[in-house]
């Protein structure tokens, strides 16, 4: 068992950075993100998109940072505000847009929308609807993890509301028994829907104490920095990779799970439908003079890792992708009435039931269909 | 006749696909150390070890949940509820994640996880504990749900649900687990090959399929359809009811999903006549949708109306007399059949 939280297990700044060609790529993720969302929403009021949909925008840097931090089969999973975990996983955005669309073309062909990005060879185990949900999901990755004796940790990110789920303090404290390895990220932007975290959540301006609860180790990011969450994520995930536990009948090693607070900000609505009497635009515009992207431009051009035209060709790139995310998903067939009933079981099970086809995954190197 | 229990039924079918297959694994609560709640897992833990033996903490949101993920990574896990009554509190994990998963994900995870666990009333337990949850369950698509009522049953059953792609809901009984131990009237007359599992090498390919139910006693005059527990209450009815000249016909779906609604309605075209049991309340319950299926297919063959035998309408009481009424028992099920063949 780790110690509860001490002051020395709080982040402080390192300056392991990654070298200049990830911080770039993780720059034009962000765009990537960014721009993408903005599409997303122009669709959304257009009425290309249904549904309820949860823009990321401002958080950028919680989820590129994160994966960059991570190896590729590092299980994630998140919850329903999980554009931006996918398009940082690697999913192609034309892949998200068209899900988004409901066409056949989308992740899960359509099936899952918004709130349920799923991408089994980019290791993303979903965006999950009911707050909370996904929580007891991640432990389950990790239990496997640690079952299968892989070297891996998984990280499971949810909101701030999800804090107050009962499915939150049973993975918690399951993860904590059995020394799993996982990163349970919260991603603290503020409010729970319309309620400020302080109006939720007991001990909200002390949030470690609930990582000491069960006895685990507890972090802290700027999740509006993505560097600091980088830094964060690459020293708590690398204690926590491969983690096992005596009572599994395993040798007991690793450090088990750490709880993150990447303290962050969304510059939208909790959704495409909220009208924001909740918060003053004041202080978003307080909290958009630390935005993610303008903070890692800065860095590079300070530190002449970029030039500034290099960073409008990345902006023009992220623009183009979304525009192209958008074409593509415009012009994608829609999900035929012929696969209503597959995907309900594995196996041919009576009618009405059949196995469709998955369709074919596009990939960077065959998005040109 | 082999005298296998019902818990050892089930316990065999957990240990053979163990020995088969690394991925699977058992989690629930004193599953390992204590050797089960209901010794059902006893002995496990000595063969597997406390790595696929897991004991859990009373934590079902937490387990069951885990469970799914476990199986969305591709291993094979065998959730054990103490009882199903203790599920609800996991329900958005067991009805919400693990049976949409394929569908939500557009067939990339699925969820091959069992739940299993005792179902029904056990004896004096009170209305908590007392949960027959088939008829909630039954309505969710992408779950599976066994109700197997015979050790052979509950063992070939388990089997084909551990080897399922699928989310399985395998609904024991408290009141079944000693069956076949202590003599019980194990109404081999009936059902001389379907009683226990085959006890030969070739035990490990044992297997019953889902979606395929079983006669437990062939009859000519009415049709008898329960599943779970209640078919011994069914054949109970039935032996009495032959005293009477009344030739039951007592039809076991064993799976309420799939439903094996042909057999059903085919000894319904033969006998004319139809009694649903089923252990859940009546509205909206599985007896109730067998019932309704029945009309859509054999309306012209039925000589009366289907008579439902359910759990009265009512929390279980704990008294102990109250609570053997309200079961749908032995008398209530001959009554059944007395009015709907005209015998009353």
């Amino acid at each position: 068992m780790t110690p509860a939280t001490t002051e020395d297990t709080v982040t402080t700044q390192t300056s392991n950075n990654p070298p200049k060609d990830k911080l770039v790529d993780m720059l034009y993720q962000m765009m990537l993100i960014r721009r993408f969302e903005e599409r997303t929403m122009q669709a959304y009021q257009q009425a290309k998109i249904g549904g309820f949909c949860h823009i990321y925008i401002g958080q950028e840097a919680t989820a590129v940072g994160a994966v960059a931090a991570l190896v590729h089969d590092d299980p994630i999973i998140t919850a329903y505000r999980d554009h931006g975990h996918a398009l940082a996983r690697g999913m192609h955005p034309n892949y998200c847009m068209a899900e988004m669309y409901g066409k056949v073309t989308g992740c899960a062909k359509g099936k899952g929308g918004s709130m349920h990005m799923f991408d089994k060879a980019n290791h993303m185990y979903g965006g999950h609807a009911i707050v909370g949900g996904q929580c007891p999901l991640g432990v389950g990755l990790a239990f496997a993890i640690q079952y299968e004796k892989k070297n891996n940790v998984a990280v499971c990110f949810f909101g701030d509301g999800a804090i107050n789920q009962g499915a939150f303090h049973e993975a918690m404290n399951l993860a904590a028994i059995w020394n799993l390895p996982i990163l349970f990220v919260v991603e603290n932007n503020g409010y729970s829907m319309g309620t400020a975290i302080s109006r939720g959540t007991a001990a909200a301006d002390n949030l470690g104490a609930k990582a000491a609860a069960y006895g685990m180790r507890y972090a802290e990011c700027d999740g509006m920095d993505v560097l600091d969450t980088y830094n964060v994520f690459k020293r708590e995930g690398d204690l926590s990779r491969g983690s096992t536990s005596d009572q599994l009948g395993l040798e007991q090693k690793g450090g088990g799970p750490c709880f993150i607070n990447a303290r962050t900000y969304r510059y939208q609505g909790h959704s495409m439908s909220d009208p924001q009497k909740y918060r003053s635009k004041d202080e978003v515009n307080d909290k958009k003079d630390k935005d993610c992207i303008n903070t890692l431009v800065g860095h590079l051009i300070d530190n002449k890792l970029a030039t500034q035209q290099q960073i409008d060709e990345l902006d023009k790139k992220a623009k183009q992708a979304s525009r192209d995310a958008i074409d593509y998903a415009e012009k994608s067939p829609d999900l035929p009435m012929s696969e209503m009933f597959t995907d309900v079981y594995a196996e041919p099970y009576g009618p009405p039931y059949v196995k469709g086809g998955m369709p074919k995954m596009i990939t960077d190197n065959n998005s040109g269909e | 006749m082999q005298t296998i229990q019902y818990r050892e039924a089930i316990r065999e079918a957990m240990e053979e696909e163990m020995r088969l297959d690394d991925r699977v694994f058992l989690m629930g609560e004193e599953v390992a150390q204590y050797n089960g709640a209901y010794k059902v897992s006893q002995g496990m833990l000595d063969e597997f070890g406390p790595r696929r033996i897991v004991d859990s903490p009373i934590s079902e949101t937490g387990f069951s949940g885990l469970g799914i993920g476990a199986a969305m990574y591709g291993l094979r896990p065998i959730i054990e509820f103490m009882s199903w009554s203790f599920c609800l509190v996991a329900a958005d994990q067991i009805i919400n994640n693990a049976p949409k998963m394929l569908y939500m994900s557009g067939g990339q995870f699925g969820c091959p996880a069992v739940f299993r666990g005792n179902n029904g009333a056990g004896g004096q337990l009170g209305s908590t504990h007392s949960w027959c949850v088939e008829s909630m369950f039954a309505s969710v698509p992408g779950l599976k749900l066994a109700v197997p009522s015979t050790p052979r049953d509950a063992k070939g059953l388990l089997k084909t649900a551990i080897r399922d792609a699928d989310p399985v809901f395998n609904l024991e009984s408290e009141r079944m687990l000693g069956l076949g131990a202590r003599g019980d009237k194990d109404f081999s007359r009936y059902i001389k090959d379907t009683w226990a599992p085959p006890t030969t090498k070739q035990d490990e390919d044992f297997t019953i399929p889902f979606g395929v139910a079983d006669i437990k006693k062939p009859g000519a005059d009415v049709t008898i359809v329960a599943a779970g527990r209640p078919v011994h209450f069914a054949l109970d009815a039935a032996e009495e009811l032959e005293k009477e000249g009344i030739d039951c016909e007592v039809i076991d779906p064993r799976t309420y999903r799939p439903l094996d609604i042909d057999t059903i309605v085919k000894s319904v075209r033969k006998t004319n006549y139809c009694v649903v049991v089923d252990q859940s309340w009546p509205f909206a319950s599985v007896g109730s949708e067998i019932a309704a299926q029945v009309y859509e297919h054999a309306m012209d063959d039925l000589d009366n109306k289907v008579i439902r035998v359910n759990n009265d309408d009512i929390p279980a009481p704990y008294n102990r007399t109250l609570e053997q009424e309200m079961l749908p028992n032995t008398k209530k099920i001959i009554d059944a059949v007395r009015a709907v063949t005209y015998s009353a």
